[in-house]
Order: structure tokens, then C-alpha cells, then sequence
């Protein structure tokens, strides 16, 4: 098994692992924080990806990987300073972050 | 060569182009019930307006009668004189007709006419006289009434309808006036409706006479498909000329009789019924509760005798295949009607209280004579013994009528007596209509006419026992008459207030008739048959020897001892006795039974009571059980089902239309509740979906693009 | 499959994990904090140091403590009293289970056609300057203006309200 994991795939494994527990922590997670942790983790499992793929990829030089990692984390950051905002918000209004209980939108 | 030359002047002549008033004819009937109409509309009581009218309308129809009959004395001169130029006897009987093509089926054609020949031209004359004479009378006597303008306008109408039937030419339009007539009879018998015996009388007279009518509608329908017209007189195609006749003659009806007879028995019916022969009888003495113009005139003079005219108009029918001097089995049967009743209607009268009643059998009575007239004698004896009879029996009941008035409305003999000082112009003119009808010898015209009838019975081949009847019958009429004239005239007054002459517009009607009745015997006397002649169309003279005829003399001899008879056995028990109203009469007391019997109407009444109304109520019973359980049953049945069926409908559209539709939408509802549950409002349930549909996704892509 | 690989990589999925699992959400900020930075090592491990450090300045630096913030002024600390996980956390584990089973076979059945090893690339940061500025040019300028917007955003967001906003 070893011996047919190549180091790239071994990243990947890695990123999915990572998005998936990223995943299962949005998806279960009752405070609204955890959510947007889970949320980073999915973003950062990607940024793996895509560094992993630059360096066992046909053209490192391109830097086309890098570069893409690169504004991911930018706008990963500018997404968590407004995602933050709204749940500090959210819980002036609501007095909560709990959201089983945030279903006002219900149809 | 003179010969020649007049016949051929005959044969230019051809039919000479109608006269005027043969084409205007249809105005003498036609007149009196457009007034009628606008009589109808007035309000009451219009006294002198309504009155005005009615003589007025009357008096026009008088003298286009009048008109008429000069015309037809005109004709009967000009064919006269040409043929005693030529030697050759024409009938001038001539029948002139106006007919007109009413309702057209097919090739059939139903026409209306009008006929003007001596017959009708002298019941026209006779009817309009004798109408004038009573509505100028009924000036008078119905003055306090307030429907007064809804009498005249029934007169009007009755006059109308009456002339209608006398210058019929289509038995159809004579059915149809006829019908008239007896409405106008029921509307005015029922004058004074508030009173339950009139209503009653009036509902009787009606029912009664329609049972001689449906008689004389199945006699028409069986006419008018054998003959193919309804026409009397159509120029040799009528119902009535040859050509119809010898048709009619050889078909069989059953019962040996030929179409020819039974017809003609089926039109008597008619005639018995209107005419109250027996035993269509009962419907007139009770016909008395009108007011007494009336009763002179429809129940008198004129309607009763319409049966007798119908007879006289159709008598070639009756008349068919009768071989000379014969009888034909329609005549016979007239003939022994007629007789009967005159016997019948006469022994009742002799037991009667009631002025009217007396008169009204007397009139039953004299009808038979009539019919007997026709059936022994032909037309000509009984329509002169029609003639005198109207006149003398309208002076009677205009009479009685004045006796009433004077007397306060009282009606029963046995209260009244003496009136001859009081009220000697009535006691005069009554004096002279009750001899006439008596057939007081020689001068009054009833002896004439009646004498008529006795000589043609006489002669009579197949019996002579309907001259015996008709000879007892003479001998009653004198006994009857006799009594009332007694114990209304004679004695002392027995009622309860004084009586008084009547006024002038009465009692001058009352002498005009009397002069009549005295003065139409002169044109019926042997010596000088100038009626016969007229109506026959022959020609004639005043001739003593006329007198001179075999039997002649002896016949006028019994008559006038049975009249004499009569009139002594009546003086003898009732004159200047006067005996109380609560005695029993002189009569009674000689012969309680038959009294009693008399009294009582011969049971005839009571025999229909028991039998054919008792029927009638029983058919009335089961017509109604029939109508609420039998026929209500299948109405109510098809209401119940149509009841099932829309409850079932109603039931389908509910549950079924109704309810699946709402279940439809109740599923909606519930789908659209389903999906709503998607939208829980929850983010991670959001990203759930999302997360798993990109899985899927994922999967698609992948699984798709393997090679 | 080198033995650094190994522990770097159980250390960010151990980060992971814990930063979904604990209770206390502190503590998930914290444990997030140790799996950024088992990534920056990760990548610094695939020779690109200037996305390592990076990703050690911008997300352990700012990004963490972002969330830190968050956590306590929402008073993330007390722990809910029926439990840290949703009423179906069972269906989300599910699903995420789901994910990475197709994640993980799409690896796996194309694992032969990826490359076995590459030579290291050399690359500098004046060469990443250069890119920048010149290929990248204009994601550059969006990027600016997106964090300039997300600013703008994220304090008008977070602002008190005016009007007497209940606190």
C-alpha cells in the first residue's frame, strides 16, 4: 500500500482528510464559531491541495499553484474577519450562537 | 213558338245575381252581439244607455229581418209569376246561400254559411219580433235590479246567438251558436247567482242539454265523414241535397238502421236535449228561477223551440228514403218522443203550485206537439204550430211575470186569486194566451196549429195512438190551464198584501201578443194554408172548400169538445173556489195517489238522483282516488326517483368531484408541507445538502468520464 | 513517503480533529491554531516557504486570533448545556464521511497516474514579487480591494448600533 501511495497522493490523502474533518466539524458543531473553524479547515485542506499539486506538478516555475494558495489565504482571512463580524452580531441580536436554535428563515 | 221562346228566356235567366240583402244576411245575428260585446264593457247600472242599445241593436236586426222576408215574399211572387206563365210548378222554396271556406285540410274544406229560404226567413222575423217585445217589457220589470246592464248584455248575446242558428246553412256553425245559446241559457237561469237554487238550476240546465249536445256533436262528425260537408245547401252538393242523401241512405250503421237514420236520431238527441222532451226533460221547469223575461223568451219562445227548428232545417235526413206518404224510422221515433212527452209533461202540470212551473211543463208539453207535428206531419205543421206557440206562450209567461210583479214577487197560485178586477189588462191578454194554448175553437191561433197536428195524426199510418195521446194531452192542457187561470184570476185574494195592475211598458207587450196570438191563426187555416204554402213553396188560395176535406170537419169537432172538456171539468172543480193555500186541492182530495204522484214530478228527478248522478258521484270517487293514489302514485314515484337520483348525484359531487379535488389539494398541502421541511432554516442543514450533493456530484463527474 | 511527512501530517490531522471534537471552544481555537501551524510545516515540507510563512503570518496570526476574539466576546466559553453537537450530528458525520470516501477513492484509483517525484523547484521571492506585480497583476488589485471591502464590511457588520441596540 505504501509503495503505491506516492508522496503527492499522500498529500491528498492528507487534504481530504483534513476537509473532511473540516466538513464534519461545520456539519456538526452547534456554536456558529465552529462552524467557521471547520470553515478554515476546508479552506486550508485546499491550499494543501493546491501547493501539493505545484510541486509534483509538470511546471513549478509558473508558480501558477502558489500563487493561487497565496490569494486563498488573503481571502481567507478578509472571509473570516466578516464571517466573525456577522456572528458577533448575530449574537447581540440573538443573545446566541447556537445553531440548532437560529431558524427564523424556516419555511 | 211562345214556349220556346220563354224557355229560352228561363235559361238566360239562370240564377238571378244575389240580392243584397242575402249577402248582408250574416248582420242580423252579428249585430245584437257586437252590442253584446260593448255591453260587456259597461259599467252598471247604464240604465238607459244599456237598454237603448239592446232594443236599439234589436230593432236594427227586426228590420233586416223584415227586409229578408219581403225579399223572399218578393222571390216567391217572381217565380210564382213566371210559372203560371209557364205552366210549370217551381218550387219557390228557394234556398239562398252565401258560403264561405273556413278551415281548408287537404282536399276537405270545412265551410260556414248562412241560407235564407222561407223557413229561416220566418223564424227570423218571428225571433227578432218576439225578442223586441220581451226587452222592452224587461225595461220594466227588471228596473230595480242593479245588474241590469249584464242582463241586456246576455239578451243581447242570446238574441245574437239565436238568429245565428236560424240562418245557418253549415251545421257546423249552427253547432257553434247553438252552443252559445245554451251558455246564454245557463248565464241567464243563473241571473241572480247568489241564490243556490238558481245556481244549481243553472248548472242543471247546462249538464242536461250537453248530453243531447255530445249526442249531436257524434251525429255532425258521422255527417261530415260520410257526406264529406257539413254545408246544407251547397247548389246540389250539400249535405242535405239528393246526391248526400242516397250516399248516406246505403251505408249501413248497425242495428239495421242506415247512416242516413242513425244520423238523424243522433241529431233528435240534440234536439231533445235543448228541446226538454223527455228524458232530457227535467232541466226546465227548474229553469224557472231566472227572471221572467227570460223565461218567456229563451225558455218559451224561442231556445226550446231551436230543437224543434234544428229538426225542421235537417228534415230531408229525417226524411230520407221515405217512400209516399210513408214514415221513416227516424220520423217514427220523433213522432212517439214528441207524443209521449206531450202526455207526460201535461199530467204533471195538473199538479203543480207554482204559476211558472205550471207553465214551464205546459211548454215541455207543447214541445212534444211540435216534435209529434214533425214527426206525423212534416215541417210545415210543426214550425206553424212553433210559431203560434211563441207567441201565445211569451204572452203567458209575460203575463205570469206581470201577475208576479203585481202580486210582490209571489209565486204560488194557491196564495193569489181575484186578480181579474185588479189587474184586468193582464187578467185579458192572459185570458186570450190561455185560450190559445187550450186551442179555443175557431178564433185563436192555437186551435189552428194544434188542429194541424191532430189532422196529420189522424192520417198517420203506422198508428193512431199517438193521436189518442195527443187528444188526452189536449184535453189536460185545457183541465190545467183552466185550474191556474182559476186560482190566480178567480175567488177572492188569498195572499198577504194587496196586488196592483202592472205599468205600461209592461202590459203593452202583453196586448201586442195577444193580438198575435189571435190574429196567426188566420194563416193556417184550411181554408187558406198559406204557412204551409209558403214553407213548401207552393202556391195557394183562400178556398172554403179546403174545409171540405174528408174528416176534416169531425176532427175540429173533437177537438173543440175535448177543449170544452177540459174547460168544464176545470170550472167545475176549481172555479170561484178559491179554497186556503193549506187545504188540499180539490183533485187531491179526489185522488190522493195519483196526486201525489203528479206532485212529485213522476219521480223522474229522483230516478236520475238515485241512478246517473249517484253514478256520477261514484266515478267522481274512484276518478279521484285513481288521480291522488294511481296517477299521484307515478308523480310521486318519479319524484322519489328523481329525488334518489339527485341525492346520488349529489352524493358523487360531494365525495367524489368535490372530494378528490380536495384531497388533491390536501395532498398539495401536505407535499408543499413536506418540501417546506427542507427549508429548516438551520445553515448546517444547508451545508449538508450541499456537501452531499457535491458528493454526488463528484461521483457522477467521475463515474461519467471513465472510460 | 518520508518520516517528516508522517509526523507533520499527524500533527495537523490531530490539530484537526481536536479543533472539531473538544468541548470547550477556547480550546478548539487553540488546537485549530496547532493545525495551521502542521500546515505551514507541511508546506515549507513542499518547498514553498513563502506559502508556509505566510500561512503562519496571516492565519496563526491574524486568523486565530480573530476567532479568539470572536469566542470570547460571544461568550463562547460556556459550554451549552445539551451538548456541543447538533441534535443529527450523525447525518453530518455522514455526509462528511461520504465526502471523503469519494475524495479519497478518487485518489486512490488514480494513483498510478500521478508523479512518483519531481525535482525540487527554486523559486525566490523576488520571482514571486515579480509575478505578483506582473502576471497576477490584477488579482492583486482585487484581492486589495476585496480586503479593503471585507474591512469596510466587517466593521460596519460589527458596529453597535446606534439606536439603542439591545445588548
Amino acid at each position: 500500500m505504501t509503495s503505491q501511495v506516492t508522496p503527492l497522493a499522500g498529500y491528498l490523502l492528507v487534504a481530504a482528510l483534513l476537509f473532511s474533518i473540516g466538513l464534519a466539524g461545520a456539519l456538526t458543531r452547534r456554536n456558529a464559531i465552529l462552524v467557521l473553524i471547520g470553515i478554515e479547515l476546508m479552506l486550508n485542506a485546499a491550499n494543501l491541495n493546491l501547493i501539493a499539486f505545484w510541486r509534483y506538478g509538470p511546471h513549478p516555475e509558473a508558480l501558477t499553484g502558489m500563487m493561487f494558495a497565496i490569494f486563498s489565504i488573503a481571502v481567507a482571512a478578509a472571509e473570516a474577519a466578516v464571517g466573525l463580524g456577522l456572528v458577533i452580531q448575530i449574537y447581540r441580536h440573538a443573545k446566541t450562537t447556537d445553531l440548532d436554535q437560529m431558524n427564523r428563515m424556516k419555511g | 213558338m211562345q214556349e220556346q221562346l220563354y224557355q229560352f228566356n228561363l235559361a238566360s235567366i239562370g240564377t238571378p245575381p244575389q240580392a243584397l240583402i242575402v249577402r248582408w244576411l250574416w248582420l242580423i245575428p252579428a249585430i245584437p252581439i257586437v252590442t253584446s260585446g260593448v255591453l260587456a264593457l259597461l259599467k252598471q247600472p247604464r240604465q238607459r244607455l244599456s237598454a237603448g242599445l239592446a232594443i236599439g241593436s234589436l230593432s236594427l236586426s227586426l228590420l233586416l229581418s223584415l227586409i229578408a222576408f219581403v225579399h223572399v215574399l218578393n222571390y216567391r211572387a217572381m217565380m210564382l209569376g213566371i210559372s203560371q206563365i209557364d205552366h210549370y210548378a217551381f218550387n219557390t222554396a228557394a234556398h239562398e246561400t252565401v258560403n264561405l271556406s273556413w278551415i281548408q285540410v287537404g282536399s276537405a274544406s270545412v265551410d260556414l254559411g248562412w241560407v235564407l229560404d222561407p223557413l229561416s226567413a220566418v223564424m227570423l222575423v218571428m225571433v227578432s219580433f218576439v225578442g223586441l217585445l220581451i226587452f222592452i217589457y224587461s225595461t220594466g220589470y227588471m228596473a230595480h235590479d242593479e245588474n241590469y246592464t249584464r242582463f241586456f248584455c246576455f239578451l243581447s248575446l242570446f238574441a245574437g246567438a239565436m238568429l245565428g242558428v236560424v240562418i245557418s246553412n253549415s251545421l257546423l256553425l249552427l253547432f257553434m251558436c247553438w252552443e252559445i245559446v245554451g251558455l246564454t241559457s245557463y248565464l241567464l237561469i243563473g241571473f241572480w247567482y247568489q241564490k243556490p237554487a238558481a245556481a244549481a238550476a243553472a248548472k242543471k240546465a247546462f249538464l242536461t242539454t250537453r248530453i243531447g249536445d255530445l249526442f249531436f256533436l257524434l251525429g255532425i262528425v258521422w255527417l261530415f265523414a260520410q257526406a264529406g260537408t257539413l254545408v246544407l245547401y251547397k247548389g246540389g252538393g250539400g249535405a242535405i241535397e239528393p246526391t248526400a242523401l242516397a250516399g248516406l241512405l246505403s251505408q249501413h250503421a248497425g242495428l239495421g238502421l242506415s247512416a242516413a237514420t242513425a244520423i238523424g236520431l243522433l241529431i233528435f238527441a240534440g234536439a231533445v236535449g235543448k228541446s226538454g222532451q223527455f228524458p232530457l226533460h227535467v232541466w226546465l221547469p227548474d229553469a224557472m228561477e231566472g227572471p221572467t223575461p227570460v223565461s218567456a223568451l229563451i225558455h218559451a219562445a224561442t231556445m226550446v223551440a231551436a230543437g224543434v227548428y234544428l229538426i225542421a232545417r235537417v228534415y230531408p235526413l229525417m226524411q230520407a228514403g221515405a217512400l209516399a206518404g210513408g214514415s221513416t224510422t227516424a220520423l217514427t221515433v220523433i213522432t212517439w218522443v214528441g207524443a209521449f212527452t206531450a202526455v207526460f209533461a201535461a199530467l204533471i202540470a195538473v199538479a203543480q203550485d207554482d204559476i211558472k212551473r205550471i207553465l214551464a211543463y205546459s211548454t215541455v208539453s207543447q214541445l212534444g206537439y211540435m216534435m209529434a207535428g214533425l214527426g206525423l206531419g212534416g215541417v210545415a205543421v210543426g214550425m206553424f204550430h212553433l210559431i203560434t206557440h211563441a207567441f201565445f206562450k211569451a204572452l203567458l209567461f209575460l203575463g205570469a211575470g206581470s201577475v208576479i210583479h203585481g202580486c210582490h214577487e209571489e209565486q204560488d197560485i194557491r196564495r193569489m186569486g181575484g186578480l181579474r178586477a185588479v189587474m184586468p189588462l193582464t187578467f185579458a191578454t192572459y185570458a186570450i194566451g190561455m185560450l190559445a194554448l187550450c186551442g179555443f175553437p175557431l178564433l185563436f191561433s192555437g186551435f189552428w196549429s194544434k188542429d194541424g197536428i191532430l189532422e196529420a195524426a189522424v192520417k198517420w199510418h203506422p198508428s193512431i195512438a199517438p193521436f189518442i195521446m195527443l187528444v188526452f194531452g189536449a184535453l189536460l192542457t185545457a183541465f190545467y190551464m183552466t185550474r191556474q187561470v182559476a186560482y190566480v184570476f178567480l175567488g177572492k185574494w188569498r195572499g198577504d198584501k194587496p196586488a196592483h195592475e202592472s205599468p205600461a211598458v209592461i202590459t203593452v207587450p202583453l196586448a201586442i201578443l195577444a193580438f198575435f196570438a189571435i190574429a196567426l191563426g188566420a194563416i193556417g187555416t184550411p181554408a187558406w194554408p198559406w204557412f204551409r204554402a209558403f214553407l213548401d213553396g207552393r202556391a195557394v188560395a183562400f178556398d172554403m172548400r179546403g174545409f171540405a176535406e174528408p174528416g176534416l170537419l169531425t176532427l175540429m169537432c173533437l177537438s173543440t169538445v175535448v177543449v170544452f172538456a177540459g174547460l168544464g171539468v176545470g170550472q167545475e172543480l176549481y172555479g170561484n173556489k178559491s179554497p186556503s193555500p193549506e187545504a188540499p186541492d180539490r183533485l187531491e182530495q179526489l185522488a190522493p195517489h195519483v196526486w201525489g204522484w203528479l206532485r212529485d214530478r213522476l219521480y223522474v228527478d229522483e230516478f236520475y238522483a238515485a241512478t246517473v248522478i249517484a253514478f256520477y258521484g261514484w266515478w267522481a270517487r274512484v276518478s279521484d282516488w285513481l288521480d291522488r293514489r294511481v296517477w299521484g302514485g307515478l308523480v310521486a314515484g318519479v319524484t322519489w326517483a328523481f329525488g334518489l337520483w339527485a341525492r346520488l348525484i349529489r352524493f358523487l359531487d360531494t365525495n367524489v368531484v368535490d372530494g378528490s379535488f380536495d384531497k388533491g389539494c390536501e395532498e398539495l398541502n401536505v407535499g408543499g408541507g413536506l418540501l417546506a421541511r427542507l427549508q429548516s432554516g438551520r445553515v448546517q442543514t444547508y451545508l449538508r445538502i450541499l456537501a452531499l450533493s457535491v458528493a454526488a456530484l463528484a461521483v457522477i463527474l467521475i463515474w461519467s468520464s471513465r472510460p | 513517503m518520508s518520516f517528516v511527512f508522517y509526523i507533520l501530517a499527524t500533527l495537523t490531522v490531530a490539530g484537526a480533529l481536536a479543533a472539531v471534537l473538544l468541548k470547550n471552544t477556547v480550546h478548539c481555537a487553540l488546537a485549530l491554531t496547532v493545525a495551521f501551524a502542521g500546515l505551514a510545516l507541511l508546506f515549507l515540507n513542499l518547498d514553498a516557504q513563502f506559502a508556509g510563512f505566510a500561512q503562519i503570518l496571516v492565519y496563526i496570526g491574524a486568523v486565530a486570533i480573530l476567532v479568539v476574539f470572536a469566542i470570547l466576546l460571544t461568550k463562547g466559553s460556556d459550554t451549552p448545556a445539551d451538548g456541543v453537537f447538533s441534535r443529527t450530528w450523525l447525518a453530518g458525520l455522514a455526509i462528511a464521511a461520504a465526502v471523503f470516501a469519494v475524495l479519497g477513492w478518487a485518489v486512490i484509483q488514480t494513483a498510478n497516474l500521478l508523479p512518483n517525484s519531481a525535482p525540487t523547484p527554486t523559486v525566490s521571492v523576488q520571482q514571486i514579487g515579480q509575478a505578483l506585480v506582473g502576471r497576477y497583476v490584477l488579482p492583486l488589485e482585487i484581492v486589495a480591494v476585496l480586503l479593503t471591502a471585507a474591512m469596510i464590511g466587517a466593521v460596519i457588520i460589527a458596529m453597535h448600533e446606534k439606536d439603542g441596540a439591545p445588548k
